[in-house]
């Protein structure tokens, strides 16, 4: 009874501090100024036709390696917890169903190119190197479901994690040396506006995200299905 | 117009999460919250903004819920054993 007053009463306080919220908050008409220098200057300055791949690989690249380092410290610490128990399974040897792996043989190609279109193209359509990870790493997963009894190398996917992580750094001082800060593209020409080699260091720096991210989101699913 | 979709996008996606809440079938559950992710990046293309719609989809609806359906697998294995 008294637990349910004070839940009673926390929830009132939470009505009256969020309903001037509702009631009184306008809908910004305008930019910030932050946002107003991004819209007008990023096209000339980055050459990157997706603004939004501009403001997180280069003006904000740096929360990017910081949220690319969260994800490698989550994938170490599923891959040290489920690691410790991981048992070779017999019962995993069950057969997925005909359509499943016919479904897997046909599409599974088409996956992984699109996951590599999406983050080679993220200077210039909607999408970039965690979207396209992610859809390669969902191919990968189609695989493992057709095929449980798959082996995947997992040394190959330390070594791609790994060396995509060291060049996106390097990538990044780079830039500190050679043009105007850390994660600056500008130290490899723009290019023309809208090309696929265009905007500098941005699709290399993308796709080196796209195989990380990749790379991680397999690390994870292996640990998955592998551990007891 | 785009407001009323909006609107009834919003009110399934509540629907769902009190499901994904409720619901005693873990499966159904686990379903549910994959629904919620799938009309989160529904209303972010309405909104334009296809670069989080793209990432919602993906992780949300897709990879989560992959996670979560593994996890459930493991536990039903391990209680057959019991």
């Amino acid at each position: 009874m008294v637990k349910q007053l004070f839940i009673i009463i926390t929830l009132v306080f939470l009505v009256i501090m969020l309903l001037p919220l509702m009631t009184e908050v306008k809908p910004f008409e305008d930019l910030s100024l932050v946002s107003q220098k991004y819209v007008n200057a990023g096209p000339d300055e980055l050459g990157s036709q997706n603004l939004v791949t501009a403001v997180v690989v280069t003006y904000r690249g740096l929360d990017t390696l910081g949220e690319v380092a969260v994800l490698f410290i989550a994938t170490a610490g599923i891959g040290f917890f489920l690691r410790k128990k991981a048992v070779e399974e017999k019962d995993m040897k069950s057969k997925a169903s005909v359509l499943v792996r016919t479904g897997t043989a046909l599409l599974l190609p088409l996956i992984l190119l699109l996951g590599v279109y999406i983050f080679l193209h993220g200077h210039l359509t909607p999408g970039g190197g965690f979207q396209g990870g992610v859809v390669i790493a969902s191919g990968i997963l189609l695989l493992m479901l057709a095929q449980s009894d798959i082996k995947i190398n997992i040394s190959l996917l330390y070594w791609i994690e790994s060396l995509s992580g060291a060049f996106y750094v390097i990538i990044g001082i780079l830039g500190l040396a050679l043009a105007g800060g850390f994660l600056d593209n500008r130290f490899l020409p723009l290019g023309d506006f809208g090309r696929l080699f265009s905007a500098g260091a941005i699709p290399i720096i993308y796709s080196l995200i796209g195989l990380k991210v990749g790379a991680e989101l397999v690390g994870i699913l292996n640990n998955m299905q592998r551990s007891q | 117009m785009i407001t009323l979709f909006i609107v009834v996008l919003g009110i399934i996606m509540i629907m769902a999460a009190l499901m994904a809440i409720y619901q005693k079938n873990l499966l159904s559950a686990i379903v549910a919250s994959g629904v919620i992710s799938l009309l989160a990046s529904v209303i972010y293309i309405l909104l334009a903004a296809p670069d989080v719609a793209m990432t919602e989809a993906a992780i949300g609806s897709g990879l989560t819920t992959i996670v979560f359906l593994y996890t459930l697998n493991k536990i039903n294995k391990i209680k057959a054993k019991k």
